[in-house]
């Protein structure tokens, strides 16, 4: 018995059968480790991206430093630093936010980069003529620049969101209870690792196809009329 | 409702490189003032400082009655937010790219800056552009998107957003550079009409001598940073004093 879902060893498709539903619990994790993740890093990635662009060294240098932190240390070490340092310090976050928080963080400092790339992109001559037009900074980053930029980074963060996904199962060296972990203890119990290990790498294929599809869809969906995507 | 420029004593330097030294130029309210002058003389220097989009090292620009200065010897000066503000409610753009908003229908690029600076309503600003769009003759480009139109629509349609928030002084930097020679005339005749029914002081950088002759009340003729020379298109181009004039309209003039 696993998460109240008894294992039958009678055949391999009959083992599979059994333990899917267990594997599904720790599907649910891996999801929402994924999209909440994936909000962090959206949404922080674009504080970072800003924050740079600021106008005061005290602003980008910290910034800037922590981006490249993020980005050029290893997800684990990260994600160990933080799970088992920050409870020295008082702070004890459940593992699944820690991770969580952990994966968003590393991705935001990736999507910066692609922000600002894409902030970067935008022809000088279009600042110029909000400038010129009196527009306020707010107003042009959200009338002209953001509606530009959105459209051309999608893809690139679609991607990233996939490769997210993709490292969720190191939140199980955390003891978050997710797809890998789940077909791990199955193992441990069965001494049988190829079916539960296949079954997780095919959950992830499928996982992968369904983002890449509704990507697609999204790409298609978000305006960019009159911008010319290259 | 016009304004008056005065730059006094200016100095201007990208790193070490000076464009623009003791500038002095001074244009009164309603006029319109032509620069001509080579490629690399400072030009386009003055109308950036004029719209905020440079900053100066040294001396004091004027605008209808606002100044501000550079302290002597001090780095780049940076005017406050609310200063800049009120600059730019007074100075329009009109930029060789034209540089419309891509992703904005033409509706759209002229409604945009009116409701949310000078807080129109959207029917009210709407109403406007319509009006606008008339004048410049594309009252059915409304809803088409910038990359539908051609360069000399752009350019009118650039003309007519920069009109929507009335500015009092209007610039205009080589209107009609990046135009094909057969689109030039219906940007000008647009400019035209302004230089003759609005009252408005107008700046322009071109190179298209005759038109400046016809629309301008005064031609200030530029090189290396410096106006060499000024007054009447007459006087400048039948009668410039200076050599230098003289050889920069002989080649441009036959050329
Ligand atoms: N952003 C810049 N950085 C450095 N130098 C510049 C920059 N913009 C213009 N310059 C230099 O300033 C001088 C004057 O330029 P500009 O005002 O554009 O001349 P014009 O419009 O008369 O052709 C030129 O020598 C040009 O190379
Ligand atoms: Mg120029």
């Amino acid at each position: 018995m696993i998460l109240g879902h008894e294992l039958v060893m009678s055949s391999s498709a009959a083992f599979a059968w059994s333990i899917l539903p267990i594997l599904l619990i720790g599907l649910r994790t891996t999801l929402l480790a994924m999209f909440a993740g994936f909000v962090i890093a959206v949404v922080v990635g674009m504080v970072f991206a800003l924050m740079r662009r600021s106008q005061w060294k005290i602003v980008t240098w910290p910034v800037g430093f922590v981006v490249e932190f993020l980005r050029n240390t290893p997800l684990l070490m990260q994600l160990f630093f933080l799970y088992f340092v920050l409870p020295e310090f008082g702070v004890t976050l459940p593992a699944f936010w820690t991770g969580t928080t952990v994966l968003g963080l590393q991705y935001a400092a990736y999507m910066s980069e692609v922000y600002r790339a894409g902030l970067d992109a935008l022809p000088k001559g279009q600042w110029e003529a909000a400038t010129a037009l009196n527009l306020s900074k707010t107003r042009t980053y959200r009338t002209v620049v953001l509606p530009q930029m959105i459209p051309r980074v999608l893809p690139a963060l679609g991607n990233y969101l996939i490769s997210m996904m993709k490292d969720t199962p190191v939140l199980s060296t955390i003891t978050v209870v997710e797809m890998l972990n789940l077909a791990n203890r199955i193992g441990d119990r069965t001494f049988e690792y190829l079916v539960p290990l296949s079954l997780v790498g095919a959950i992830f294929f499928v996982l992968t196809c369904v983002c890449s599809a509704l990507l697609r869809g999204l790409e298609r969906f978000v305006p960019q009329k009159g911008i010319a995507l290259r | 409702m016009s304004a008056s420029i005065e730059f006094n004593q200016l100095h201007k330097r990208y790193g070490a490189h000076p464009v623009l030294r003791d500038f002095d130029l001074k244009v009164q309210a309603g006029e319109t003032v032509t620069l001509i002058g080579p490629s690399g003389s400072g030009k386009s220097t003055v109308l950036r400082i004029l719209m905020t989009l440079e900053p100066f090292q040294e001396g004091c620009l004027t605008l209808d009655g606002i100044s501000y200065h550079q302290p002597h010897g001090k780095p780049p000066f940076f005017a406050s937010d609310v200063h800049l503000h009120k600059v730019r409610a007074k100075v329009g753009m009109v930029f060789q790219s034209f540089n419309l908003f891509p992703h904005m229908t033409v509706l759209r690029n002229l409604v945009e800056a009116p409701t949310a600076v000078l807080g129109l309503s959207r029917d009210e600003a709407e109403g406007r552009a319509v009006e606008l769009l008339h004048m410049v003759g594309l009252s059915d480009k409304a809803k088409a998107y910038p990359g539908q139109l051609s360069g000399g629509q752009q350019q009118r349609v650039a003309i007519a957003r920069a009109l929507a928030m009335r500015p009092q002084v209007l610039l205009f930097d080589e209107p009609t550079s990046a135009l094909d020679p057969e689109l030039v005339g219906e940007v000008l005749s647009v400019i035209r009409s302004l230089a003759h029914e609005h009252d408005l002081t107008m700046l322009m950088v071109t190179h298209e001598m005759r038109f400046a002759r016809e629309i301008s009340d005064r031609v200030c003729f530029f090189e290396g940073g410096r106006i060499v020379e000024q007054g009447k298109p007459d006087q400048i181009f039948n009668a410039p004093e200076q050599e230098r004039t003289k050889r920069f309209l002989s080649s441009v003039l036959n050329g």
